[in-house]
């Protein structure tokens, strides 16, 4: 759907160049919801805004549905932006028109006849829900009706990939959750690709299916949610997932004096898990059939898009030889371990 | 006869009434002509300040029609034209208005140097109303693949209109002074009549009643135009 190849962006600030996104290259599937997450300044506006040539790269080059968006001459270009749909941060809505016409508004810009165009007006108020709202002026909507407004209207000339610029960022936690809900039925029934940006983990785990992880200009990480949770592979992207499941032992457990008795050791594991086995009583099955006692410290359980996803700090004594093969059962079952502390 | 306009009067009203009964008429007279430069030359100084304010704007560094010649030029123009005093430029013009109305002298004459003044004060306003708006709105309206022209005609002009609108109210209000101005070297309308009849026949009796008629003039100007950028914004809240 999306091809970005070595995207450069360089902003010219006076004497001093910024380098706002460097040798970027990613590609985002037809029907996915691709988020990339990173810090503010990190360049992912930038990058999302390159993708409609709001942007003009410094070099690279972009293909979105088959057709060189980075080539087009300024008409060209123009019609098909038509068919990327934009949502905002802040709405970006016309003060001086109505709910209705701020929908009507790409459609009067595409010149569909206004018949067409006003059936089509009343079909998206429906799917976004503000039917009632039409005759409306948007400073009398709140942040979510506003979004979904907003979202109608990129709706409008039914395009094929809807950019989302951390369209969540400025609403409520209850808000933001039924934007989701929203944008992810638009992807399911409508069958369009959302290319989102955001600097909230949260947003990523609710509804994308893959993530790019920004950082400084950089594309640091890309690959899978469920992956980039359960093991992030970079500093910034385990501040990211950090922020949401704490992933971090408590100080005093992991210094905290043992009870000894011989030849048992106490080894504290981080346990993670994904998915169906996060349904299974495995940790309790692997303390029947070894003779380990495991002492739960720590641990969360979380849903990442639709698939549970946990994490268990264990301390597990035991003798040497009982742990390494209870710890191999787990890994046989897909269990991701890793060694905190081992005494 | 001792009553004016059927309202019955003392003796000592009457003679007064009878003796300045003239500046009643001169007054009305007068004022007409100020209000009719004021409209004329607001309505003109518009056609041609608001595409002005609108292309400064647009061809700014970074905006839908960036260009760096255009925006010089035109922006030295008008700051060329904003820095002559306008009584000088009154002057200056009098061979261009000659040559446009046949005369300098009178009403319809002073409208040519009023309009030419206020284009470039116009342009500035406008420009600086369309500045308040968020880029955001430019940048969504790109986004759905609007032209610049349809950006000018469907978000910069719609969503400043409230500020323009007051815009308007300022530029007549400063041509209600420019035209007593005029009036001196013999444009009519108020400023005619207080400097010919007030100043130079020491007739402070007409020099007060233009002062008065004119702060009418304004306070019901600037009351217009707050009702109708009231009226236009009102409409979106």
């Amino acid at each position: 759907m999306i091809e970005i190849r070595n995207l450069t962006k360089v902003y010219h600030a006076g004497e001093q160049d910024i380098l706002a996104l460097d040798d970027v290259s990613m590609a985002v599937e037809k029907g996915e919801i691709f988020g990339i997450i990173g810090l503010s300044g990190a360049g992912k506006s930038t990058l999302v805004r390159c993708v409609n040539m709001l942007e003009k790269p410094t070099r690279g080059s972009i293909i979105v549905d088959g057709q060189e968006i980075t080539a087009l001459d300024e008409k060209d270009l123009r019609t098909a932006r038509q068919k990327i749909g934009m949502i905002f941060q802040h709405f970006n809505l016309l003060s001086s028109r109505t709910v209705f016409d701020n929908i009507m508004f790409p459609l009067e810009i595409a010149g569909v006849p206004v018949d067409q165009a006003r059936k089509r007006v009343q079909s998206l108020l429906e799917v976004v829900g503000l039917t009632d709202k039409a005759e409306v002026y948007p400073s009398q909507l709140s942040g979510g009706q506003k979004q979904r407004v907003g979202i109608a209207r990129a709706l409008a000339n039914e395009p094929s990939l809807l950019l989302s610029d951390e369209a969540t960022s400025a609403l409520d936690p209850q808000t933001t959750r039924s934007i989701l809900r929203l944008l992810k039925e638009i992807n399911r029934n409508m069958n369009i690709t959302i290319l989102l940006i955001t600097h909230d983990m949260g947003v990523i785990k609710e509804i994308c299916d893959r993530v790019a992880v920004i950082d400084n200009a950089k594309l640091v990480e890309i690959g899978d949610v469920m992956d980039v949770f359960s093991s992030p592979q970079t500093p910034t992207s385990r501040s990211f997932v950090g922020a949401i499941f704490n992933r971090e032992i408590p100080e005093e457990l992991l210094h905290r004096s043992k009870a000894n008795n011989g030849q048992d050791i106490a080894r504290l594991v981080r346990v993670s898990f994904i998915g169906a086995s996060a349904g299974e009583p495995i940790i309790s099955s692997m303390v029947r059939q070894y003779d380990i006692q495991a002492n739960i410290l720590y641990g969360n359980i979380d849903r990442v898009k639709d698939t549970p996803f946990g994490n268990l700090a264990l301390e597990l004594i035991g003798s040497p030889a009982m742990i390494d093969s209870g710890l191999a059962y787990l890994n046989d079952r897909g269990l991701e371990i890793e060694v905190l502390r081992d005494e | 006869m001792n009553e004016v306009l059927g309202i019955a009067l003392p003796a000592w009203a009457l003679s007064f009434w009878q003796a300045n009964s003239w500046l009643a008429e001169a007054l009305a007279v007068a004022t007409w002509e100020t209000i009719y430069m004021v409209l004329i030359s607001t309505l003109g100084s518009y056609i041609f300040g608001l595409p002005i304010g609108i292309i400064l704007v647009a061809t700014e560094p970074g905006h839908i029609l960036e260009n760096k010649k255009v925006n010089q030029i035109l922006g030295s123009i008008v700051n060329v034209t904003r820095s002559i005093p306008f009584i000088i430029f009154l002057i200056l013009l009098i061979p261009f208005t000659r040559w446009v109305v046949g005369t300098y002298i009178g009403t319809i004459a002073s409208i040519v140097p009023l309009t030419l003044a206020a284009i470039p004060f116009v342009a500035r306003l406008v420009e600086s109303s369309l500045k308040e708006i968020q880029w955001g709105l430019i940048e969504a309206a790109l986004s759905m693949g609007a032209n610049a022209w349809q950006v000018i005609c469907k978000v910069l002009v719609p969503e400043a209109l409230p500020s323009i609108c007051l815009g308007v109210a300022i530029t007549a209000i400063n041509l209600v002074g420019y035209s007593a101005m005029a009036g001196i070297v013999g444009g009519g309308g108020l400023g005619t009549l207080a400097y010919y009849q007030g100043y130079q026949r020491y007739n402070s009796l007409v020099m007060w009643s233009t002062v008065v008629v004119l702060i009418i003039l304004v306070q019901g100007m600037q009351m217009l135009g707050d009702i109708l950028s009231a009226r236009v914004a009102k409409k979106r809240r």
